[in-house]
C-alpha cells in the first residue's frame, strides 16, 4: 500500500479517492485479515506535503501529527487531505479488523491513538477500564447532540457524561447472489438451511464471535446477545452442523463474494450497499427473524499524546459538510439530521443503506457483556476447530 | 605473555558477541519472562492479565487440543512434501548445473523471498479462486472445480512459501560433497542409482535434517497460509494464539499455550539436531 502511494504521488485528491476505490474492489483491501495479522498496523500516511497555510482558528498548539483507529474504507481520503491543509495536522490512518483488537491494543497500552471508531456495544467497557475520558463538548462546537438520533447515539453518554459521539449507524445482515441463490433467503434460519442445500460450499459467516454466534442464536429464536448456556450450546450445534457446508469463516467477504467464489454471507451495511453498487444481482437483505443493528462512534483515548489535535479532527469531522463526504465515501447510514438533510435523494432512498422502520424492528445492538463472555469465546475456538 | 593475550582474545570475543546478546535478552527473554509469569496468571474480567499464582491455564491446555494436533500433523506432513519437492531441485543445482549458471539458478530460489510472502499468498488466492485455474478449466469443460479453501490449497501454499528454506541447506550439503567419493563409487563398479543412495543421500543427510528441522519449525507457528488459503477452516495453534490475545483477550490461557508451543519447538529442535549429527559423524567414519 505504501509503495503503491508512493508510485502516485503527486495526485489530486479526487483522484486518490478513486484509486483508493479502485483498490477497494479490486480486493486489496481487507478487514478481517488487515486485523488479525496485525497489518492494520502497516499504516498509510496520508498528506505529507507541508501545510500550504496553517489556520489561526486553532487557539491551541495542535502540533503536526497525530494518529487515529479507524475501520477500512470508512473515511473519504480527501477529508485527511483536506485537514492538514486547514490545520497542518498529517492524519496517521491506523486500520483495524475488530472491536476486540482495537480494546486488546489499548489495554496492552502505547498505541498513541489520539482518535478511534469504537462499536456501540464497547463504549461502557472502555469507560469501565478508564480507557477513555469524558468528552470535553466545549472543544466540539460543530458536534450538535439535538440532530443526533437517540437510538444510534445513546451508548456513547454514560451516566449523563458524554464519552463518545456518533459517526454512523448500520446493519449485519445478509448478502446473497440471486443469479446463483433461487430460494428466497429472508431469515438467518433461511441462511443456515441454504447454506447446507443451495448454498453448499458457497456461503460464508464472519470470523468474528458476535455476529457469527449471534445470528446462530437468531435462527434459532434466541437473542442475539444471549450468554445462556444451554441457548448457546444449540447454536454451537448450528454451527458445528453447517461448518463443513462453508465456504471460509472471514469476515473479508468482499473478494469471494465479487469473485462468485462465495454466493452468500453476512455482511455489513456498507459492504452490502457496495457489493450491490458494483454487483446488482447481490442482494442484501435482514433477518426478519431478528439480527444485528450498530451505531460506530469517535471517541479519544486516554493516552491520546496530541489530544487537541485529537478534539479539532473529530470536530472538523463532526461539521456536516465534511460528514456529508464521509458518508458518500463509506456507504454507511448517517445519525445525523444535519448530515440527512445535505445527502441527495438517490442516497437516502437506497433501501440497503436507509431501509423502511419495520425492517430495523426485530434487529438488536450488541451487549457489552458479549464482548467479555469467555462461554462466546470458547465456543467460537471451538467452532473453528471442530 | 599468553594470559594477556587471552584476555585481550576474550575481550575481542565478548565486544563480538554483546549487539547480538544484548539484542537477544531484551526482545526474547525478557518477552519470554513475561510470557511464563503470565502463564501463571488469570484473566482479568474485561480480558487481559491479574496477577495469580495458578496452574488452571495449562491445566485448560486440552480446550485446544485440536489446534496442537492439527498443527503437529500439518508441521512435520508439510515439512516432508517441502523435502520431497525440493531434493530433486537442490540435487540439480549442485551436482547436474552447467556451474557456469549455478549462481544464477540459486539466485533464482532466493529471489522470491524480495515479495512479502503475504504478497505471493495473496496472488495464489487469484490463481486457485474461480477467476484462475478453475476458469481455465471451464473453457476446457471442466466445470465448478474448487481449489481454493481446500486442504489442498493450504499445502500447495505452504510447499510454495517454504520450499527455498528447504532446499538452500540441502543444495550446501550437496554442493561441499567430495566429488572424488562419487568416483570413487562408480570405480567400484557401483550403479549411478546405488550411489546416490549409498554414497549421495547420506552425505546430503546433515542438509536434508536441517531443512526438515528449520520448515518444522516455521510451520509450527504457521499461521497465515492456513487462513488465507484455507478460508479459516482449518484451525492451528497459531489461529488460536491470535484469537486469545486479539479477540477474546485472554492473554494468560494465550501464554500458556505460547509456552507449551515454544517447549515443543524445543524438543523438536533437539530431536532432530541429534539425529542430524549421529547421521553425519557416523557416515564420514565409514566412508573415510
Amino acid at each position: 500500500m505504501t509503495k503503491w502511494y508512493r508510485e502516485n504521488a503527486p495526485i489530486t485528491a479526487d483522484r486518490l479517492a478513486e484509486e483508493l476505490m479502485r483498490l477497494k474492489r479490486g480486493s486489496v483491501t481487507r478487514r478481517h485479515f488487515l486485523g488479525v495479522t496485525g497489518l492494520g498496523l502497516a499504516t498509510a500516511v496520508l498528506a505529507r506535503q507541508p501545510a500550504l497555510f496553517n489556520s489561526t482558528a486553532f487557539a491551541e498548539d495542535l502540533g503536526t501529527q497525530m494518529s487515529i483507529a479507524t475501520w477500512p474504507n470508512y473515511h473519504d481520503p480527501a477529508t485527511f487531505e483536506a485537514f492538514k491543509a486547514a490545520t497542518g495536522v498529517a492524519v496517521e490512518v491506523n486500520v483495524f479488523g475488530s472491536n476486540e483488537e482495537m480494546l486488546a491494543k489499548l489495554q496492552a497500552g502505547g498505541t498513541g491513538w489520539d482518535l478511534f471508531v469504537p462499536t456501540n456495544y464497547t463504549i461502557s467497557t472502555y469507560a469501565k477500564l478508564g480507557l477513555i475520558d469524558e468528552l470535553d463538548l466545549s472543544k466540539l462546537p460543530n458536534y450538535d447532540p439535538s440532530a443526533e438520533n437517540p437510538r444510534f447515539a445513546n451508548e456513547g453518554t454514560i451516566d449523563g457524561k458524554t464519552y463518545a459521539v456518533p459517526k454512523n449507524w448500520g446493519t449485519t445482515g445478509i448478502a446473497v447472489n440471486s443469479d446463483k441463490i433461487k430460494k428466497p433467503v429472508t431469515s438467518w434460519k433461511d441462511f443456515f438451511e441454504v447454506a447446507m442445500t443451495e448454498a453448499d460450499g458457497r456461503a460464508m459467516v464472519h470470523d468474528y464471535q458476535l455476529t457469527t454466534i449471534g445470528n446462530a442464536l437468531v435462527s434459532l429464536g434466541y437473542s442475539f446477545n444471549s450468554i445462556k448456556p444451554d441457548e448457546l450450546a444449540k447454536a454451537e450445534e448450528v454451527l458445528i452442523k453447517v461448518k463443513p457446508h462453508l465456504y471460509a469463516i472471514n469476515s473479508d467477504y468482499q473478494p469471494a463474494m465479487r469473485a462468485t467464489d462465495a454466493w452468500m454471507t453476512m455482511c455489513w451495511t456498507n459492504d452490502g450497499a457496495q457489493l450491490n453498487r458494483d454487483m446488482p444481482e447481490i442482494q442484501f437483505v435482514l433477518g426478519k427473524d431478528g439480527g444485528e443493528i450498530w451505531s460506530d462512534f469517535y471517541a479519544i483515548p486516554k493516552s491520546a499524546a496530541n489530544k487537541p489535535a485529537g478534539y479539532a479532527l473529530l470536530n472538523y469531522l463532526m461539521t456536516p459538510e465534511n460528514a456529508v463526504k464521509e458518508h458518500i465515501a463509506n456507504g454507511a447510514p448517517t445519525t445525523d439530521s444535519r448530515v440527512l438533510k445535505l445527502l441527495s435523494a438517490e442516497v437516502t432512498s437506497n433501501k440497503i443503506v436507509y431501509p423502511e422502520e419495520a425492517a430495523l424492528t426485530p434487529l438488536e445492538f450488541g451487549a457489552a457483556v458479549t464482548l467479555t463472555d469467555p462461554g462466546r469465546a470458547e465456543l467460537m475456538a471451538r467452532f473453528k476447530a471442530a | 605473555m599468553r594470559a594477556a593475550m587471552n584476555t585481550k582474545r576474550n575481550l575481542v570475543t565478548a565486544a563480538l558477541i554483546a549487539p547480538a546478546a544484548a539484542w537477544l535478552f531484551v526482545f526474547l527473554v525478557l518477552p519470554f519472562i513475561a510470557m511464563l509469569v503470565f502463564a501463571f496468571g488469570e484473566r482479568a474480567p474485561e480480558g487481559g492479565y491479574q496477577a495469580a499464582f495458578t496452574f488452571a491455564q495449562f491445566a485448560n491446555l486440552p480446550a485446544r487440543a485440536t489446534a496442537f494436533w492439527n498443527t503437529l500433523l500439518l508441521a512435520p506432513a508439510g515439512a516432508l512434501l517441502c523435502l520431497v519437492v525440493a531434493y530433486p531441485t537442490a540435487y540439480y543445482l549442485a551436482v547436474k548445473a552447467n556451474p557456469r549458471y549455478r549462481l544464477m539458478l540459486v539466485s533464482l530460489v532466493v529471489v522470491p523471498f524480495w515479495t512479502s510472502l503475504l504478497v505471493r499468498t495473496y496472488a495464489w488466492m487469484y490463481i486457485l479462486g474461480s477467476r484462475g485455474i478453475p476458469n481455465l478449466l471451464a473453457l476446457i469443460g471442466i466445470e465448478d472445480v474448487r481449489l481454493l479453501n481446500t486442504p489442498g490449497a493450504v499445502l500447495l501454499g505452504i510447499v510454495y512459501g517454504y520450499l527455498p528454506l528447504m532446499i538452500m541447506p540441502i543444495y550446501v550439503s550437496l554442493e561441499m560433497l567430495d566429488r572424488r567419493l562419487l568416483e570413487a563409487s562408480a570405480d567400484l563398479g557401483a550403479k549411478p542409482v546405488s550411489t546416490f543412495f549409498g554414497v549421495t543421500l547420506p552425505l546430503s543427510l546433515p542438509g536434508v535434517m536441517t531443512g526438515v528441522a528449520l520448515v518444522t519449525i516455521l510451520l509450527l507457528g504457521e499461521y497465515l497460509i492456513p487462513q488465507l488459503l484455507g478460508g479459516g477452516k482449518v484451525f492451528f495453534i497459531g489461529n488460536a494464539l491470535v484469537d486469545l490475545f486479539l479477540q477474546s483477550r485472554n492473554w494468560p490461557f494465550g501464554s500458556a499455550i505460547a509456552v507449551t508451543l515454544v517447549a515443543v519447538v524445543v524438543v523438536v529442535l533437539m530431536v532432530a539436531m541429534r539425529i542430524a549429527w549421529k547421521v553425519a559423524g557416523t557416515r564420514q567414519v565409514d566412508l573415510v
